[in-house]
This record gives structure tokens, sequence and C-alpha cells, in this order.
């Protein structure tokens, strides 16, 4: 086996990790906005390191067309994966979600980030 | 090589399933838009790693990028139309 070859399973690898932290922080995190965190920087990661490591297999078989094309892959989904979860955000957050926040005169966390804040009147 | 690769094609599909809990049991409207955004974002990785298992990488690299253009487009409408929605009321 090739040297390019380990090089690009070990960055596979690496992108798959990434993936299984974005999938477990997606379930574990306690508010919206911490879980748009997860998936909108470390999903981007993963897809991103596991699509380069493609690229090196193709590079290394001599498909340069594959290669390009791998190559726009890339930069299309380092732009749109965090435009769409901040779009997303930005509904959220103008359609008033009430975010995560730690008590700070009792000191004890407060999970209130479930629930839609009731809209003010005026 | 290949042998590595339909391990990671095995790997990514339990790695798939994982947020599917997400959209089920969400707490809020936003949460499931986000799990089924993480979902395909997930798949379009799955897809170029059975492209590379069945040695077929030039048909795939395709579907893939019009499944990116999708999911994109799909998020961004989704986001417009609960903002826009939820600024209204106001």
């Amino acid at each position: 086996m090739e040297l390019i070859h380990v090089i690009a399973d070990i960055i596979v690898s690496l992108g798959a990790f990434f993936l299984l932290v974005g999938s477990i922080g997606l379930i574990r995190l306690p508010d919206f906005y911490s879980r748009a965190h997860a998936q909108g920087k470390a999903d981007t990661l993963g897809v991103m390191l596991i699509i380069f490591g493609l690229l090196l297999t193709q590079l290394s078989g001599g498909a340069y067309i594959n290669s390009v094309k791998l190559l726009i892959i890339i930069a299309f989904v380092g732009l749109t994966n965090p435009t769409g979860t901040n779009a997303l955000v930005g509904a959220a957050f103008r359609f008033r979600l009430k975010p995560w926040f730690k008590d700070e005169q009792s000191g004890k966390t407060e999970n209130s980030g479930n629930e839609i804040k009731e809209e003010e009147k005026g | 090589m290949d042998k590595y690769f339909i391990y990671l094609s095995v790997v990514l599909t339990v790695i798939i399933f994982i947020p599917l809990y997400r959209v089920l049991m969400g707490p809020t409207l936003y949460d499931r838009v986000l799990g089924a955004g993480a979902i395909a974002t997930k798949t379009m990785v799955l897809i170029l790693v059975i492209g590379l298992v069945f040695n077929r990488l030039d048909m795939f690299i395709d579907i893939t990028m019009a499944y990116a253009i999708l999911n994109f487009i799909g998020t961004i409408a989704i986001a417009k139309y609960l903002g826009t929605r939820g600024y209204r009321k106001k």
C-alpha cells in the first residue's frame, strides 16, 4: 500500500470521528443554539475532511476531473453549510426562542431553552 | 483499501441514524429542521463513499452536487418562511 493511501485513510477516519462528534452533540447539547453550533462546525469539518481524503485517493489514481469536482464540492459545503445553519438560527432568534443560560443568583443551571417565550404585549 | 471503505460506509450509516432522534423527538420545530439538515449533510458523504466502493465515482459526484444544492435551498427556504412568519406576528 502506498503512502498516500495511508494518509488518505487517516484523514477519512478523522473526518468520520468529527461526524460522530457532531451527531452526539446534536442529541446531547441542551439548547437549540448550542445544537446549531455542533451542526454548523463539527459536521462541516468532518464532511470537508472525508471529501479531502477521497480527493487524495482520486489524485493518486490519476483522475484529475474527479479531483476538481471534489474540490468544488469542498468549497460548496464549506460555504453553504454554515450559511444554512446561520439562517436557521436567525429565524429562531427572530421568533424569540429563549436561549439556555445559567442562573447567576442561585448558581444552578436552568433548562428553559426548550420552550418558546411568550410574546410581549403592545 | 476497498474493504476499508466498505467498513466506513457501515459506520457512516450508523452515524446518520443518530440525528433521527432529534428529528422525531425535537422540542421545537427548529430542532427538527436542524436534524434533517444534519442527516442530509451526512448522506452526501455516504453517497460519495458508495460511489468509490462501486468504482463509479464520476457518476456519483454529480448526484452529490445536486443533493448538496437541494439541501442548501431547502434549509434556506424553510428558514426564510419561519423567520418571516415569526417576525410578522409581532
